[in-house]
């Protein structure tokens, strides 16, 4: 028989502010009390404030007639387009110009990062200042600078300063000769996408083969060539079918031809050089993460001065090398809509400006606006993620 | 017999060969190593010379410094006086000019305040930092803004030039320093519902360009408050500036407190000490001295960015010198214009690079 013990002294559990857990649910609680209190004080004044200026809220203005020009266009556009075509017009001239800075901006900031390592002393001096220079300098004054004391104050169309009587510059921007492709082009586009398929699959079944066998083709060269040889045979097959529509000065301003606006070249040109300073800084660091006993080993095993930097330099730089690139091109995405500020017709300029002056409708151009860089932001971003877990390095 | 001498004096040193030492030691090692090298040194001479004689020729040869109306630039060359007769506009705006020593006092004041953060010799950090982030903002204020000890109101629309930069630059820093900070610790921390707010207000911000900030500080913000509320240009400018930059703010704060090992805040924690203890005590003190060169390196995008308010009708250093152009008595000036503009922020933003690069050489003391 057991003899009856007392019970053990009953534990008083703590109050529930001395709960880590209770009070992190009651601190999370009051604070969405707290942001649903301020989004419900924001949208019950921004009701308020659009009734008493009569403004009807919702997206149903995208479908009224716009009534403005658009000096650039890459779709077709009138001024009896809607409000939801300006959007399409000023997203494809923001993406335009955000591929052409990209592309420029590149090649700078690569070519001025290499020259900043060059043993060269003033090579790689002049590149320094180059960079010291242009990302100190704020990019909008960059722009105005580009426009209005550069681009703007060239002589008129009549007095163009001319490169070969083909290409043009002036006052109006500048004129270069548009290709026209006659009825058979389409066959020499057809062999270059050939040309390049066939050398991607040569490049691979090299690498296999090397991997096998330890024999190595010329791959470079070979394909190099079959992507200069195979359209240019067709091409001079077919009739060679491409002319060039040579831009003529008629009257007071040029016909034919394709003229790049001013405002697009000194947003370009600003944009590029802007960029290059910071991806230039990118490469060099890039460069310089790569210890130098890579190199040392890489010249060790044999590698020529070419393998070495091909396969052992480069992807190692790469891999330090893109996550601020990305971040850089973002940014370049972003700034460009400072061509508002030149009248370029990018989205901030004709939906965000424009659209929305003529409309009234604030809220919602301004989301939709914002909208577009966020989802170009997270785009990006997701390419960079899945980029930077490819390139990661495999670890035990 | 012979006999064997041992010599223990050392031989002198002989010169280096004339080859390795000099002036043409030095071009032949970093100029002229090979034909290719030679051939861009070459050219780069040359585009130097091309490029940099007629620039100095316009800028200092054959410029004019002397005068107060265009008729003084007759050379040919820059017109600086452009630069000079405006010059007051430019650094003040359009403050009253007798109440201009009230923004020359709050310039010494903040240079005071920065040269004592600054400089490593000076004692008492703390302080400094304490004054510059919670006394200092409201001093100036006073002193820019006027209404107190009976010193007249300037309204905000007078400011401008310079001055209307600074404020724009140094409010927004200092403003987004303690939400960046909030939103940092709200990003780490280990509440859902904080975390995620946190991330969708940081990458929101991140997401979207200062333009349409600005853009929507100018037109949604009015909407955003009741009626009766009339918000000031500026203050609306500076609401949109402060949030942007929280968010990159934030970005900084976390990349300082993640430089700190774990160890620390377990540390703290066995010591009984609370999350805020945790946090204030050990680690934001350790994590806020590795931040401050990202802090500078935002303040640097800042100071640029700072020219969009332009956009917005705030007239800024950049938008003052931009009207001015446009003034009849000063046509044709543009490019003396902006090369001033853009030596201004040169000076500012290089400076401050140089001083966050010296920081951050003196925090990387080693593994």
């Amino acid at each position: 028989m057991t003899t009856p013990s007392s019970p053990p002294p009953r534990r008083e559990t703590p109050p529930f502010w001395r709960d880590p857990a209770k009070r992190a649910l009651l601190f999370q609680a009051l604070m969405l009390a707290a942001l649903f209190a301020v989004i419900g004080f924001i949208v019950s004044n921004t009701l308020e404030n659009l009734d008493a200026r009569g403004i009807t809220t919702g997206f149903g203005f995208l479908h009224d007639t716009a009534g403005f020009g658009i000096v650039q266009s890459l779709i077709d556009y009138t001024p009896q387009s809607t409000y939801g075509r300006t959007f399409l017009v000023g997203l494809l001239n923001t993406l335009l110009v955000s591929t052409l800075g990209i592309a420029a901006a590149t090649i700078i900031g690569f070519l001025m990062g290499i020259a900043r390592l060059s043993p060269n002393w003033l090579i790689a001096r002049i590149a320094g200042a180059y960079v010291e220079i242009f990302r100190n300098i704020p990019l909008l004054l960059q722009i105005f600078f580009w426009y209005f004391a550069v681009l703007r104050s060239l002589p008129s169309p009549r007095q163009s300063m001319s490169l070969g009587e083909a290409v043009f510059l002036n006052i109006r921007g500048l004129v270069v000769p548009a290709p026209v492709g006659g009825p058979g082009f389409v066959w020499t586009l057809v062999a270059l996408a050939v040309a390049v398929i066939a050398a991607i699959v040569l490049v691979r079944w090299n690498r296999r083969r090397q991997a096998a066998t330890g024999d190595r083709l010329p791959a470079g060269w070979i394909s190099a060539g079959i992507i200069v040889v195979l359209p240019a045979v067709v091409f001079i097959a077919s009739g060679m079918p491409l002319t060039w529509d040579i831009p003529k000065l008629g009257g007071f301003n040029f016909s034919g031809g394709i003229t790049v606006l001013p405002e697009l070249l000194a947003l370009w040109l600003a944009l590029s050089i802007y960029t290059g300073a910071f991806i230039a800084e990118i490469v060099r660091s890039g460069i310089q993460a790569v210890s130098k006993g890579q190199t040392e080993a890489a010249r060790a095993l044999s590698l020529s001065g070419g393998m070495t930097l091909r396969l052992v330099v480069i992807p190692q730089a790469m891999r330090v090398i893109i996550p601020p690139l990305t971040s850089q091109y973002l940014n370049l995405i972003k700034n460009s809509s400072l061509a508002t500020a030149i009248g370029y017709p990018d989205l901030v300029s004709v939906f965000a400006g424009t659209t929305l002056n003529q409309t009234g409708q604030a809220i919602e151009v301004i989301m939709m606006t914002m909208a577009v860089y966020l989802t170009l932001s997270l785009l990006v971003s997701m390419f960079m993620n899945w980029f930077n877990a490819r390139m990661a390095l495999v670890e035990r | 017999m012979s006999k064997l001498t041992l010599n223990t004096t050392p031989v002198d040193a002989r010169p280096a060969p004339k080859r390795s030492i000099g002036a043409i030691a030095w071009l032949r090692a970093n100029l002229f190593q090979g034909p290719i090298n030679s051939v861009l040194s070459l050219l780069a001479i040359w585009a130097l010379i091309a490029g940099l004689t007629p620039l100095i020729q316009w800028a200092i040869i054959d410029a004019d410094w002397i005068g107060t109306s265009r008729e003084a630039c007759s050379s040919g060359g820059a017109c600086w006086v452009f630069i000079s007769a405006r010059f007051e506009q430019f650094i003040y705006g359009f403050y009253p000019s007798e109440l201009r020593w009230r923004v020359d006092l709050t310039f010494v004041l903040f240079a005071v305040m920065i040269a004592w953060l600054a400089l490593p010799r000076l004692p008492a950090k703390k302080l400094a930092a304490v004054l510059t982030l919670a006394v200092f903002p409201i001093v100036a204020f006073y002193l820019l803004h006027g209404g107190l000890f009976g010193m007249p109101t300037v309204p905000t629309h007078r400011w401008g030039g310079l001055m209307l930069t600074l404020v724009l630059a140094v409010v927004g820093i200092v403003a987004a320093l303690p939400i960046g900070i909030v939103l940092a610790l709200g990003r780490q921390s280990k509440m859902p519902i904080v975390k995620s707010i946190s991330v969708v207000f940081i990458e929101f911000w991140r997401g979207v360009p200062l333009i349409t900030v600005l853009f929507m500080a100018s037109v949604m913000l009015p909407l955003f408050v009741p009626t009766e509320v009339d918000m000031d240009k500026l203050v609306r400018a500076l609401i949109g500036i402060t949030l942007f930059q929280s968010a990159y703010m934030a970005e900084v704060v976390r990349g300082g407190l993640q430089a700190i090992p774990k160890g620390q805040e377990e540390a703290a924690a066995a010591l009984g000490m609370g999350y805020w203890k945790r946090m204030g005590l050990i680690v934001l003190p350790q994590a806020l001295k590795m931040m401050i060169p990202g802090i500078v390196n935002t303040f640097i995008a800042l100071f640029k960015d700072t020219s969009l308010v332009l956009i917005i009708g705030l007239f800024d250093l950049l938008a003052i010198v931009q009207a001015a152009l446009a003034d009849a008595d000063w046509l044709g000036y543009s490019i003396e214009g902006y090369v001033f503009v853009a030596f201004v922020f040169w000076i500012f933003c290089f400076g401050m690079s140089r001083y966050s690069q010296y920081l951050e050489r003196k925090l990387h003391t080693g593994h």
